[in-house]
C-alpha cells in the first residue's frame, strides 16, 4: 500500500517536473530580443518542412472525410426529406470538429513525430551541445523557429482540410446523389455563423497547434539520446499529443457550444 | 607563466554517482595539456564543466580568470566565443554542407561581409585539407574527414582555447596520424591553448606539453610526457603500458565470483 502511494506520488512529482521543464523550454525559446534577420529564414524553412510537406496528407484526408460525410449525411437526411440540409451538416461538422481535430491528429503523426525524432537525433549527435559551446542558444536557434512554424501552419492546414472537405461533400452530395446545388450552398451559407462556427474552429486549431508542437519539441529536447530513447520519445509524442487534442477538444467544445 | 584554465578541488556527481572528488588541474596559456584516463572516468564531463554546460557541486573552475560556474548566461556566452570544443562525433550540423558548417560561427557572431566569410572559411578548410570537400554534406564524409571538418569549424573564430574530446578515437592509422599532426601544428601556428582528453596514450603523449592522468575521481599522476613515462606508480604504469588488470580493475566491482555462482539467483 505504502509502495503504491509512493509510486503514485513519484509519478505526480515527475509529471509536474516535466511540465516545469516544458514551460522553461518554451519560455527560453520564445522570450528574448527578436532577431528578425536571423530567425526569419529559419522560420520559413521550418514552415516548408512542417507545413507545406504536411499539405498532401491533410488535403487528401480532408477530401475523403468530406466525401464520406456527404454520403453518410445524405442517406440519413433523405429519410426525413431533409437532404437540403446536407450542406450545413457537412460544413458544421468540418468547421467545428473534424477540421481542427483530424488535422491535429494528422499533424501530430506527420509533423510532430518528425520534429521529435529530428531534435532527439540532434541531441544524440551532440549538435545541440555544440551549438551551446559555440555560444548559440539551441532554444532560440532550433526550438523557436519550429515552434512558430507549427503554431502558424497547423491552423492554415485545418482551414484547408475543412475547405477541401466541404468540396468533397459537395461532389458526393450534389454531383453524385443529386442534392440541388443552389440549396446545398445557400442553406450552408445561412446556417454557418461566422463567429460561432468558423472563428471557434480556428481558435480550436490554434490551441491544438500550440499543444502538439510544444509536446513534440519538448519530447525531442528531453529524449534519452539513444536509439531506444528517441523511438520511445517519438511514440510518446504521437500518443500524448493525440490524447491532448481529444481531451482539449471536449473542454473547448463545452466552453464554446455547451452553454 | 599564467594559466588559462585552473580547476581547484573540484567535486561533481551525476545523481548518486560521484565522478570527481577534489580534482585540481592547471592549463598554462599556449600549451597543449593532455588529460588521460581509463574509459568511463568522466573525461568528457570534465570538458563540459570547463565549458560551463555542467555545474560542479563544489570547487572552482577558472577560465581566463573568470569563475565559470558563477557566470551569468550572457557572460558565459561571451566566454564561450573564446573557446571551442571538438566533439568526439564531430557534431557537424547534418542539414548544412561542410562550407556552411564552418561559416556558421562566423555568421552567428560576426557581421563580416560574405566575401570575407568565404575567404576565412576557405582558409580554415585549407588548413585541415578539406577545401575540396566544401560542397559535401556531413553524411558524405568519412569519420576522419568529419572530425577535420569539425576542427575547421572549431577554429573558425580563432579561439584562445580548444577542448578536444577523444580526437583520436576510432580512427584508422593514417587519419589518426593526420589529426595528430594537425592538432600539433594548429596549436603552434595559432598560439592556441589546448586540452586534449584522450586514452590514446602514445599519440597524445607525442604532442602534449604536459599531461595529467585521472583515475579514481582525481589526478593520480602528472608531468611532462617524459616524466610520466618514467613514473613508477603502479596505476600510471598500468595505464601507460595498457596492462589489463592492476590498480584499475578489469572487473566491474561485485561480490566474490564463487559466492555469486553458488547463490543461484539473478
Amino acid at each position: 500500500m505504502i509502495q503504491f502511494i509512493q509510486s503514485v506520488g513519484r509519478q505526480v512529482l515527475d509529471s509536474l517536473a516535466g511540465i516545469g521543464y516544458a514551460l522553461a523550454m518554451l519560455m527560453g525559446a520564445i522570450i528574448g530580443k527578436p532577431q528578425p534577420a536571423k530567425s526569419w529564414p529559419l522560420f520559413i524553412k521550418q514552415m516548408y518542412v512542417v507545413g507545406v510537406l504536411s499539405m498532401l496528407i491533410v488535403i487528401v484526408s480532408g477530401l475523403f472525410i468530406g466525401m464520406v460525410l456527404g454520403l453518410q449525411g445524405y442517406t440519413i437526411l433523405v429519410d426525413y426529406g431533409a437532404e437540403q440540409s446536407l450542406g450545413p451538416m457537412v460544413a458544421l461538422s468540418l468547421l467545428r470538429e473534424l477540421g481542427p481535430v483530424v488535422t491535429g491528429l494528422l499533424f501530430a503523426g506527420r509533423a510532430g513525430s518528425a520534429l521529435t525524432a529530428e531534435i532527439g537525433l540532434m541531441k544524440a549527435t551532440e549538435q545541440l551541445s555544440s551549438l551551446e559551446m559555440m555560444a548559440v542558444d539551441p532554444l532560440r536557434r532550433v526550438i523557436a523557429p519550429r515552434f512558430w512554424a507549427g503554431v502558424v501552419s497547423m491552423p492554415l492546414l485545418a482551414l484547408m482540410f475543412s475547405a477541401v472537405g466541404i468540396y468533397g461533400g459537395y461532389l458526393v452530395g450534389s454531383g453524385w446523389l443529386g442534392v440541388d446545388e443552389g440549396a446545398f450552398w445557400s442553406v450552408m451559407q445561412s446556417a454557418v455563423d461566422w463567429q460561432d462556427d468558423l472563428l471557434n474552429g480556428i481558435i480550436k486549431s490554434i490551441v491544438f497547434a500550440f499543444v502538439v508542437t510544444w509536446i513534440a519539441l519538448y519530447k525531442g529536447y528531453r529524449s534519452v539520446p539513444t536509439s531506444a530513447g528517441i523511438s520511445a520519445a517519438t511514440t510518446s509524442t504521437v500518443v500524448t499529443a493525440s490524447l491532448a487534442i481529444l481531451g482539449l477538444d471536449f473542454i473547448l467544445t463545452a466552453i464554446m457550444f455547451g452553454g | 607563466m599564467t594559466n588559462l584554465v585552473e580547476l581547484k578541488d573540484l567535486t561533481f556527481a551525476h545523481g548518486s554517482h560521484r565522478v570527481y572528488d577534489g580534482l585540481s588541474l592547471d592549463v598554462p596559456k599556449g600549451k597543449m595539456v593532455a588529460v588521460m584516463g581509463p574509459s568511463g572516468i568522466g573525461k568528457t564531463t570534465l570538458l563540459r564543466l570547463i565549458g560551463g554546460q555542467l555545474k560542479p557541486d563544489s570547487g572552482s573552475i577558472k577560465v581566463a580568470g573568470e569563475e565559470v560556474p558563477q557566470l551569468k548566461r550572457d557572460a558565459l556566452y561571451q566566454l564561450r566565443k573564446r573557446m571551442s570544443m571538438l566533439f568526439q562525433s564531430g557534431a557537424l550540423f547534418t542539414d548544412m554542407s561542410v562550407y556552411e558548417n564552418v561559416a556558421f560561427p562566423l555568421r552567428e557572431h560576426t557581421d563580416l561581409p560574405e566575401e570575407i566569410i568565404r575567404s576565412v572559411v576557405l582558409m580554415k578548410l585549407e588548413a585541415v585539407g578539406l577545401r575540396g570537400a566544401r560542397h559535401l554534406m556531413p553524411s558524405e564524409l568519412s569519420g576522419g574527414m568529419a572530425r577535420r571538418a569539425a576542427l575547421a569549424r572549431a577554429i573558425a573564430l580563432d579561439p584562445d582555447l580548444i577542448l578536444y574530446d577523444e580526437p583520436f578515437a576510432g580512427q584508422d592509422p593514417i587519419s589518426m596520424a593526420v589529426i595528430v599532426k594537425l592538432i600539433k601544428s594548429l596549436n603552434e601556428s595559432l598560439g592556441l591553448t589546448s586540452i586534449v582528453v584522450s586514452h590514446d596514450v602514445k599519440e597524445v603523449l607525442s604532442i602534449a606539453d604536459y599531461a595529467y592522468v585521472i583515475a579514481d575521481k582525481k589526478v593520480v599522476g602528472k608531468g611532462t610526457p617524459d616524466e610520466l613515462r618514467n613514473n613508477d606508480t603502479a596505476i600510471i604504469k598500468q595505464f601507460l603500458n595498457g596492462a589489463p588488470d592492476g590498480p584499475v580493475a578489469f572487473h566491474y566491482s561485485d561480490d566474490d565470483f564463487t559466492t555469486d555462482l553458488l547463490r543461484g539467483e539473478g
